[in-house]
C-alpha cells in the first residue's frame, strides 16, 4: 500500500525508487533557464516518496511548454490537444481507480482554451492532480498575453497594451469549489513539494498552480517573490490552523473589516484575536476565497502560497464504482442475452 | 351488432396531433400490439424540435405513422391508408399526404371555427362537400365522449380530455382487431402509482374500442394475417436502444468495460439515455460539460483499456473533431457515433439527413483516416455498432457509425439473435517489451506494428515494463519518440492511411440482389435508406423492370470488390439523403459515372418516388441503346 490513504488502491512499489528511475530517455527541449527544469527536477525526486508503481502513474497534459512534461518521466503519459486534458484524464480516472493520474497545464492551455473542462473536473472531484505552471505568458506560439498576464501588458500581440482583465488561478478554482487548490513557486523546491504531497493525499481534484518563470517571454514575473530582498514582504504563507503572520519580521496579519472584508494590517495595530487564522478545512470556500484575492496583480503584494483549501468530499471516481456495485449488487451482473431479448417479445413457430 | 370482418395485406396508419396530444405514444402502443400479432411493420415518427410548441399551430404538430402487413415491410409507407386527426392543425399538415378515397377519422370537438380558421382554412373542411367526396371521412367527437366516458372517474376535465388518445387507440385497436392486454398491462406499469389516471386511461380506451363496435360509422373490421417471418423470437426494436445495445455486446465480447463520454443532443441522447440505465454491466457514462469533454473522457478510457464511445450528431461531430485527430494520431480504440440529423449547423434537430458522411470522412486536418460504417435499418444498428467496436479494437482506431434520425426513432421487429453466437474480439493488450535497443537492454516500442493487420501494440498504464509517452506530435516509426523528420512523417501518414485501407481484407464483400439475373442497371445506397430503395425494387420489377440493388455498410474502406459491382452495370443510380456525398466517393475512387438522386427534405424517400426514377434511367438507358 501506499503512503498516502487517497492512493490506496494504486499499487504499491515492490521496490525503492529514486528519482532516476522517473526519468525518462528523451532529451529535455525547455529554453536553458525556464522554470520548468525546476518544477521537472522536483517532481522527479518526489514521485519515489508516493511509493507507488511507476507503471500506475499516469502524467496527462494539454499543449503548451509546459504540457511537454510528461515525455520526461518515466511513467505513462499523454501529450494530448489544446485544453482537454482534463477531460481526458476525466476519463480515465473515472475508469481505472488503480492509476495516480495527474495533469500538466499551463495558464494558456487550463485557463484560455481548456477553461471549461477545469472547472468542471473542478466541480466534479475527479480523482486528478491539476499542476498548473503559470508564467502568465504564451511561451510555445512566441510571446503573446495570456489570461493571467496583467491588463496593459505589452506583448507581440498587443503593441498598445493587453486590455484583458486577468485570472487568478486561485480564486477561479476556489469559485469552482474546488476541494484542493494550492499555490507555489517553482524555484522554491522545498515548499513546491510539500504541496504535492497534500495534493497526493488528497481525494479528489487538486489545482496547485505553480508560478513559472519563462524566461525567453516574460522573465522576471514572479521575481519579486523569489528575490531575497522583497519575497519576505511579499508572500503570505499559508499553513493550516495558524494565525496568518508575514512579512519582515512576521508583522503583517490579516484581519476583517466592519464590512466583513479581508484587510491586511499591521500586527501592531490590532489586538491578536483580530487576526485571521487560517483554516484549509473550513466546508465554506468564502474565507480562502477572500484570501486569493488579497494579491496585487501587478506589485504581487500579500500574495499567498500554500494550501488555500483542502476539503474532505466523496470523489466523483469513487461515486462512480459506487453506483455501478450498488447496481451490480442489487440486480446482480448483467446478462447479454436477456438484455436484447427485452419483456415485450413474440414467437414465430 | 356483428360486423363485417375483412381480410387485408397491409395498412399505414398515421396518428397526427398536437404536440402535446400523445401521438408518440398511441403510435408506440399500436404498434407494440401489431408487432405482437406477428405482422411485419416499420414506423416513422416525426416530431417537431420545439417540445411544446404553440397548440394548434402547424409547427406544433407531431405524428407517428405504421406500416403493417403480412408480408415483409420495407419502410413505413409513403401515404397513408388511414389518417387519424386529432385537430385542424393536424388535418392540414397531414392531408396532402392521404389519397383520395383515404380513410380520416377526425376528432370533431377541436374543429371549431377558431381553430380551423388558426391554420389558414377558409371554412370548416370537414363540411365541405368536395373534402366529404374525396375522403371517406369518419368524423368522431373523441374529446367528448372521452370525457363522457371519464365522468364517474374523479379527475379534471383537463386531465380526461388528456387521456382521448387512448380513446382513439381503442378504436383503431377495434378497427384492425389488436389485441389490448399489453397495453393494458403497459398502463398499468406506466400509471400503477396513480390509480385515477390508470383508470381513466383505461376506461378512455374501453370506450374507445366499444365505440368502434357499436358505431355504424364504421362497418368494416380489419384483419391482417401475420406475416411469414423465419421462426424464433422477435421483439419490436428502434434505432438507438439497438445501437445502446450493440455497445454493451462489444463490451461483453471483449471484455473491455464501456466508458461512454458525451453531451446531449437531439436524436442522439436516447442511447446515453439507455447505456446509463445498464450499470449491471459495468457501463460507466459521463455526461460531459460539453461534446469535447464527452470525446474526450472516452478517448482516456480507452488510453486506459476501456471500449471507449462517445455519441453524438453533427454539430457535436464538428467538436469533436481535434479529438478524433488525436485518437488517430494515438491509435486508440474509440467509436463514434453520430446520429445525423438535418444540417447545417443547428438545421433540423428532429428531421433524418444523411449529411454528415464527408464530415466523418474528411472533417479534420491533416491526412486523418478514420473507418466509416452506417447500419441500414433500426434492428441493424446492433451488428453495425457491433462491428464498429471490432474494427476499433482490433485496429487501435477511431470508428465512425453515421446513423440518422430516421433510424434512431423509426422500429420494425428483430429476430433476437443468440448472444452465444456472438464472436470473441481479442483486445490483445501487449504485455511483453518487443524491442531491443542499441546496449541490448529490452524496451517496449508503441508504434511497432503488427505486420498484418498493421495496428500498433496497446499497452495500458499498469502494464510493468511496458511505460511510455503517447501524444498528438508526430511520431518516429517503431519508437514512438517525437519525430519531426521528412521521411518518417511521409512513411507515417502512409502507414496510418494502409493500416485503415486494410481493414478491406476483414469485411465481407459486397453483394448484390437482382432476382432476374440480367439486370444492367444498379441502384446502390447506405445507411436508411435501405427500406425505401428496396420497397422501390420491388415496385419497378413488379412493374415488369429488372433492377439489381445493393447496399454499402462500410464507406470507409469500402468492400475489396465494390470497384468490380460499380463496372459491371450499365448505369449505376445512387440515391442519397444529401446532395451527393456518396456519389462524390464513388465517383472519385473509381471514376464511374454515377447517377445521384438527391433529397433533403428532413423525411425518408418514399419508395414510389424512387421507383419512377429508377423506371425513368431504365427507360432511357433503352431509348439510347
Ligand atoms: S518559451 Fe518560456 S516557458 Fe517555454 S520553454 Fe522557453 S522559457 Fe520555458
Amino acid at each position: 500500500m501506499s503512503n498516502f490513504p487517497s492512493l490506496s488502491l494504486v499499487p504499491a512499489a515492490s521496490e525503492a525508487q529514486s528519482a532516476k528511475d522517473f526519468k525518462s530517455d528523451q532529451e529535455v527541449r525547455w529554453c536553458p533557464g525556464c522554470g520548468d527544469y525546476a518544477i521537472l527536477a522536483a517532481v522527479q525526486s518526489f514521485l519515489p516518496s508516493l511509493g507507488l508503481a511507476r507503471e500506475n502513474i499516469v502524467f496527462v497534459s494539454g499543449i503548451g511548454c509546459s504540457s511537454r512534461f510528461p515525455y520526461y518521466l518515466n511513467t505513462y503519459g499523454m501529450h494530448s490537444i489544446h485544453g482537454r486534458a482534463p477531460a481526458i484524464a476525466t476519463g480515465l480516472a473515472a475508469s481505472r481507480e488503480d492509476l495516480s493520474v495527474w495533469v500538466i497545464t499551463g495558464d494558456g492551455d487550463a485557463l484560455s482554451i481548456g477553461g471549461n473542462h477545469l472547472i468542471h473536473a473542478l466541480r466534479r472531484n475527479v480523482n486528478l492532480k491539476i499542476l498548473l505552471f503559470n508564467n502568465r505568458i504564451y511561451g510555445l506560439t512566441k510571446g503573446q498575453y495570456s489570461p493571467t498576464s496583467e491588463q496593459g501588458k505589452i506583448t507581440k500581440s498587443t503593441p498598445e497594451g493587453s486590455l484583458d482583465y486577468s485570472f487568478n488561478p486561485v480564486s477561479l478554482a476556489l469559485g469552482a469549489e474546488a476541494t484542493f487548490v494550492a499555490r507555489t513557486i517553482d524555484s522554491d523546491r522545498a515548499h513546491l513539494q510539500g504541496v504535492l504531497a497534500a495534493a497526493a493525499a488528497h481525494e479528489g481534484t487538486a489545482l496547485v498552480e505553480i508560478y513559472q518563470n519563462c524566461n525567453i517571454f516574460n522573465d522576471n514575473a514572479w521575481e519579486p517573490l523569489k528575490d531575497s530582498d522583497t519575497r519576505d514582504d511579499l508572500l503570505m504563507r499559508l499553513e493550516h490552523g495558524e494565525v496568518i503572520l508575514f512579512g519582515k519580521d512576521k508583522g503583517k496579519g490579516v484581519t476583517r473589516t466592519s464590512e466583513g472584508h479581508l484587510k491586511v494590517v499591521n500586527v501592531a495595530d490590532v489586538s491578536s484575536d483580530a487576526l485571521i487564522r487560517h483554516d484549509a478545512h473550513a466546508t465554506d470556500p468564502g474565507l480562502a476565497f477572500a484570501l486569493s484575492r488579497l494579491s496585487d496583480v501587478y506589485s504581487l503584494e500579500n500574495t499567498p502560497i500554500g494550501v488555500f483549501r483542502d476539503i474532505q468530499r466523496p470523489s466523483y471516481d469513487r461515486l462512480v464504482r459506487e453506483q455501478v456495485a450498488q447496481v451490480k449488487e442489487r440486480q446482480g451482473a448483467g446478462d447479454l442475452q436477456d438484455l436484447i431479448t427485452g419483456n415485450d417479445t413474440w414467437t414465430v413457430k | 351488432m356483428t360486423k363485417q370482418v375483412v381480410q387485408i395485406s397491409k395498412v399505414i396508419i398515421r396518428f397526427a396531433g398536437d404536440s402535446g396530444d400523445g401521438m408518440q405514444m398511441t403510435g408506440d402502443r399500436f404498434t407494440s400490439e401489431t408487432a405482437g400479432l406477428g405482422n411485419d411493420l416499420a414506423t416513422l415518427p416525426d416530431f417537431p424540435a420545439e417540445i411544446r410548441a404553440p397548440q394548434g399551430t402547424l409547427a406544433g404538430v407531431s405524428a407517428f405513422q405504421l406500416h403493417f402487413a403480412d408480408h415483409e415491410v420495407l419502410t413505413p409507407g409513403d401515404q397513408p391508408d388511414v389518417l387519424v386527426a386529432m385537430n385542424p392543425a393536424a388535418l392540414r399538415a397531414n392531408i396532402g399526404d392521404l389519397p383520395a378515397g383515404g380513410e380520416l377519422i377526425a376528432n370533431t370537438d377541436e374543429f371549431t371555427k377558431r381553430a380551423w380558421e388558426k391554420v389558414g382554412y377558409a371554412a370548416n373542411p370537414l363540411e365541405d362537400e368536395a373534402f366529404l367526396q374525396k375522403y371517406h371521412v369518419h368524423p368522431v367527437a373523441l374529446t367528448s365522449m372521452t370525457v363522457a366516458a371519464l365522468q364517474d372517474i374523479d379527475i379534471s376535465k383537463k386531465d380526461a380530455e388528456r387521456a382521448k388518445n387512448m380513446f382513439a387507440l381503442g378504436l383503431l385497436c377495434w378497427l384492425y382487431n389488436r389485441p389490448f392486454d399489453a397495453t393494458l398491462e403497459f398502463l398499468t406499469d406506466k400509471f400503477g402509482k396513480r390509480p385515477t389516471i390508470l383508470a381513466a386511461n383505461v376506461a378512455a380506451f374501453n370506450a374507445g374500442w366499444s365505440f368502434g363496435e357499436t358505431t355504424e360509422d364504421f362497418a368494416i373490421q380489419y384483419e391482417v394475417n401475420p406475416a411469414v417471418k423465419k421462426a424464433g423470437v422477435y421483439r419490436n426494436i428502434t434505432g438507438n436502444p439497438a445501437l445502446a445495445y450493440g455497445l454493451i455486446a462489444a463490451s461483453v465480447q471483449s471484455g473491455l468495460p464501456l466508458l461512454l463520454g458525451t453531451y446531449p443532443i437531439t436524436p442522439a441522447s436516447d442511447i446515453l439515455h439507455e447505456l446509463s440505465k445498464h450499470k449491471e454491466f459495468g457501463v460507466i457514462t459521463v455526461q460531459a460539460e460539453d461534446e469535447i469533454a464527452g470525446i474526450g473522457a472516452a478517448l482516456g478510457a480507452s488510453y486506459g483499456g476501456s471500449l471507449g464511445i462517445t455519441t453524438t450528431s453533427g454539430p457535436g461531430v464538428a467538436l469533436k473533431s481535434e479529438t478524433i485527430g488525436l485518437a488517430v494520431a494515438l491509435e486508440l480504440p474509440l467509436v463514434i457515433i453520430d446520429v445525423q440529423r438535418g444540417g447545417p449547423s443547428t438545421g433540423l434537430p428532429t428531421k433524418t439527413e444523411q449529411s454528415d458522411l464527408l464530415q466523418a470522412m474528411f472533417g479534420r486536418n491533416g491526412e486523418s483516416p478514420v473507418p466509416v460504417i452506417a447500419p441500414k435499418s433500426p434492428s441493424d444498428c446492433f451488428d453495425a455498432a457491433l462491428e464498429a467496436c471490432r474494427i476499433a479494437i482490433e485496429y487501435r482506431t477511431p470508428v465512425f457509425l453515421l446513423s440518422d434520425g430516421y433510424l434512431a426513432n423509426g422500429s420494425e421487429p428483430w429476430l433476437v439473435p443468440d448472444a452465444s453466437t456472438f464472436k470473441v474480439i481479442e483486445p490483445n493488450f501487449a504485455t511483453e517489451t518487443n524491442h531491443v535497443d542499441k546496449d541490448g537492454k529490452d524496451e517496449f516500442w508503441p508504434y511497432l506494428r503488427d505486420p498484418e493487420t498493421l495496428a500498433r501494440p496497446w499497452a495500458i498504464p499498469g502494464t510493468k515494463g511496458l511505460e511510455h509517452r503517447i501524444g498528438g506530435l508526430e511520431k518516429a516509426n517503431g519508437s514512438g519518440a517525437i519525430s519531426y523528420d521528412p521521411e518518417n512523417h511521409d512513411t507515417m501518414v502512409r502507414l496510418r492511411q494502409a493500416k485503415v485501407d486494410g481493414i478491406a481484407n476483414t469485411i465481407p464483400l459486397l453483394e448484390v440482389d437482382d432476382p432476374s439475373g440480367s439486370a444492367r442497371i444498379l441502384i446502390l445506397g447506405w445507411g436508411s435508406t435501405f427500406g425505401p430503395i428496396g420497397a422501390a425494387c420491388r415496385l419497378a420489377r413488379e412493374a415488369g423492370h429488372q433492377v439489381a440493388q445493393t447496399h454499402i455498410r462500410h464507406i470507409n474502406p469500402f468492400p475489396s470488390n465494390l470497384g468490380e459491382v460499380l463496372k459491371s452495370y450499365d448505369r449505376v443510380i445512387v440515391p442519397e439523403m444529401n446532395l451527393g456525398q456518396l456519389s462524390m466517393l464513388l465517383r472519385a475512387k473509381y471514376l464511374v459515372d454515377i447517377i445521384s438522386y438527391n433529397q433533403v427534405r428532413g423525411m425518408p424517400f418514399k419508395s414510389q418516388g424512387l421507383a419512377d426514377v429508377i423506371i425513368e434511367v431504365i427507360e432511357t438507358e433503352r431509348a439510347t441503346a
